[in-house]
């Protein structure tokens, strides 16, 4: 037995590899979380496309804010929410070279609204990689933009109260309205089905950047955090399901400039 | 010989950064530095020289867009005023600690908040101390003239590039709004990509296989590489105020009174020395051009010459800490300013020389 598994188990055999754009770093992310899938499937697409050596990556404030760690490309890190103004200057300065900015949902909805919307509405020629897990993991599981009314955090721990805390923001839906933006599409991780339609989903969103010259490509990620919601991670995943899908649909907003009807 | 033109201040620092092969200027309408954009946008050198030229949603987003473009070893500039400049700290200190060299003109107004339109000076600690949050200084230029707000474009950068760090012009509503005769440098062509990856060769350009990848951030979560971090800035810092003082001296020679004054009311007290002169009062100038480095030195010489010092400044007197400082509160170092936007007169600088240094 073990010398047939042996047999099997060789390099000329392997039908998967982890792709050189991510290096050896042990990743920061909690055991569980859905960011190290989020990395990887863009650094594949990047890899797909022959593009790593032309790209520049813009790591947020947040817990994403080490991907430079992870990502073996060039890459910046960008103050609290103002990835997408760092990627307009890149992008203005250098427009043959692919810019994307990696962002969470407290850097991107709530301190750097501003410069999304900004960046959007001007159709900056760039790739927005939203992750959205309605909470703030790296400062502890503080409310977030894009925490659900009622759900817990260390600073809503009784749950969301939208009339005392507000609501929560569809940025995606927001953005989709936009001129500036050509596809709007928001996706999860959690399965391996949905692993394959947001990578197809980051790849749409590269090769737009590389056939056209102007348009934001937006790719919000629906993710868990198990460690802030305080939930086991096949339990989060659950939960992620039965709550944050029914409030964050899953599926394309706008495609090649257009809203898609639903 | 360049050409001569007759210009507003902010104009020449618009037209000198066309002429100085500047890749970008991302800004922000604000009174009294809106001409800047108002010319770039007007001349289009995005259709001659290539020089990207943006209007921002705000001073934030000008300076994260600086921070951007100056990452990937751009020759990039934003120009603001007090209350824009201030909102610019967040971006500029990221900028320092990150070590990217990138030029921030400054034309001040009246403050503290909304302040007024009307020139001042009182931003004079923000620029020299850091402004923002962390152990930081930023290169600081004081142009005295038109001219110098067309010279200083191209010095600026030399200084950034040199040093790998932000560089800040600091006028004022006077030099920026008046109208002098600049004589404008020939055209400098922008860099070449090859240029830019021989110049800086730590930028993001994209990572071919040849290197390692780069990384520009002002994060470290090791505190003792942190720490190393900031020694290798404080070096920095030494280094510059060793090698890049800059002033000028007016009328020093036989002087038994000074003033130290920078930028609009520097001119305002080369009037004010004639003035005294008249009158048989022998007073001279120190003018800063680098306020950060200081001329500490400078100052500490002539104090063995003179009686007394008056610091002239458009504030409630921050420049004089540092003339303090640099002679050991040895000497009398006194004030003079109006605030708010008011200018001083001539005459009411040499009055304040004469009241509170040679009659005090």
């Amino acid at each position: 037995m073990k010398d047939e598994i042996s047999e099997i188990v060789n390099v000329e055999n392997l039908v998967y590899k982890k792709t050189p754009l991510m290096t050896d770093n042990i990743l920061s992310y909690c055991p569980g979380c859905g960011h190290g899938t989020a990395h990887r499937i863009t650094m594949e697409v990047l890899e797909e496309l022959g593009i790593g050596e032309n790209t520049i990556g813009i790591a947020p404030v947040g817990c994403s804010v080490l991907a430079y760690e992870f990502m073996n490309i060039d890459m910046q890190q960008a103050a609290h929410g103002r990835a997408p103004a760092v990627a307009t200057g890149i992008k203005r300065t250098w427009p043959h070279k692919i810019v994307f900015t990696y962002q969470g949902d407290g850097d991107l909805a709530a301190i750097g609204t501003a410069e999304t919307i900004h960046a959007c509405n001007r159709g900056e020629n760039i790739v927005i990689i939203f992750v959205n897990n309605g909470i703030y993991g790296m400062t502890g599981g503080q409310m977030a933009p894009t925490t659900l009314p009622g759900m817990k955090s260390s600073t809503s721990p009784y749950g969301r109260d939208v009339h005392i805390m507000g609501n929560p923001l569809k940025m995606t839906e927001l953005v989709a309205e936009l001129p500036g933006t050509r596809f709007v599409t928001r996706q999860a991780v959690h399965t391996p089905g949905n692993v394959r339609k947001a990578k197809r989903a980051i790849k749409k969103a590269f090769e737009n950047q590389i056939n056209f010259k102007e348009g934001v490509n937006f790719v919000e990620i629906v993710s868990n955090c198990n460690s802030g919601w305080k939930m086991t991670p096949v339990h989060s995943n659950e939960w992620m399901v039965e709550n944050m899908f029914p409030f964050y649909p899953l599926g394309d907003i706008k495609v090649d400039g257009e809203l898609v009807n639903k | 010989m360049g050409e001569l033109k007759l210009m507003k201040g902010n104009e020449a620092i618009a037209e000198a950064a066309i002429r100085a092969g500047v890749d970008a200027y991302f800004g922000y309408p604000i009174t009294p530095q809106s001409e800047v954009i108002e010319y770039l946008m007007a001349e289009k050198p995005y259709e001659t020289t290539g020089m990207v030229v943006l209007q921002a949603e705000s001073e934030i987003a000008a300076i994260n867009m600086v921070y951007g473009a100056a990452a990937s070893g751009k020759k990039v500039m934003t120009s603001s005023s007090s209350p824009g400049i201030s909102l610019k700290q967040e971006g500029i200190s990221y900028m320092a600690g990150a070590e990217l060299p990138c030029l921030i003109a400054n034309v001040v107004r009246g403050g503290p908040g909304l302040g007024t339109i009307q020139p001042s000076q009182a931003d004079y600690f923000q620029a020299t101390k850091g402004g923002g949050h962390g152990d930081y200084h930023l290169i600081v230029l004081a142009p005295a003239s038109v001219q110098e707000m067309a010279d200083f474009v191209s010095k600026g950068f030399d200084l950034a590039f040199k040093y790998r760090a932000p560089v800040m012009i600091l006028s004022d509503g006077l030099i920026g709004q008046m109208m002098e005769k600049v004589i404008l440098s020939e055209h400098t062509p922008r860099w070449t990509d090859e240029e830019i990856i021989k110049i800086s060769p730590w930028a993001t350009t994209g990572k071919p296989a040849t290197r390692e990848r780069n990384i520009i951030t002002s994060l470290d979560l090791d505190s003792y590489r942190q720490e190393q971090h900031n020694i290798h800035l404080q070096k920095k810092y030494k280094e510059i105020r060793e090698n890049e003082v800059e002033y000028e001296e007016y009328m020093c020679e036989d002087a038994e009174y000074l003033y130290v004054a920078y930028g609009s009311s520097a001119r305002i007290a080369q009037k004010a020395i004639q003035l005294g002169r008249d009158k048989g009062i022998k007073a001279g100038l120190l003018r800063p051009i680098t306020l950060y480095p200081f001329p500490s030195e400078a100052i500490r010489r002539l104090s063995q010459q003179v009686k007394g010092i008056l610091s002239l400044e458009l504030s409630a007197g921050q420049m004089i800490e540092d003339i303090r400082l640099s002679v050991d509160c040895q000497m009398k170092v006194e004030h003079f300013g109006r605030m708010g936007g008011v200018i001083h007169s001539p005459a009411e600088a040499l009055q304040a020389l004469e009241e509170k240094i040679i009659g005090g």
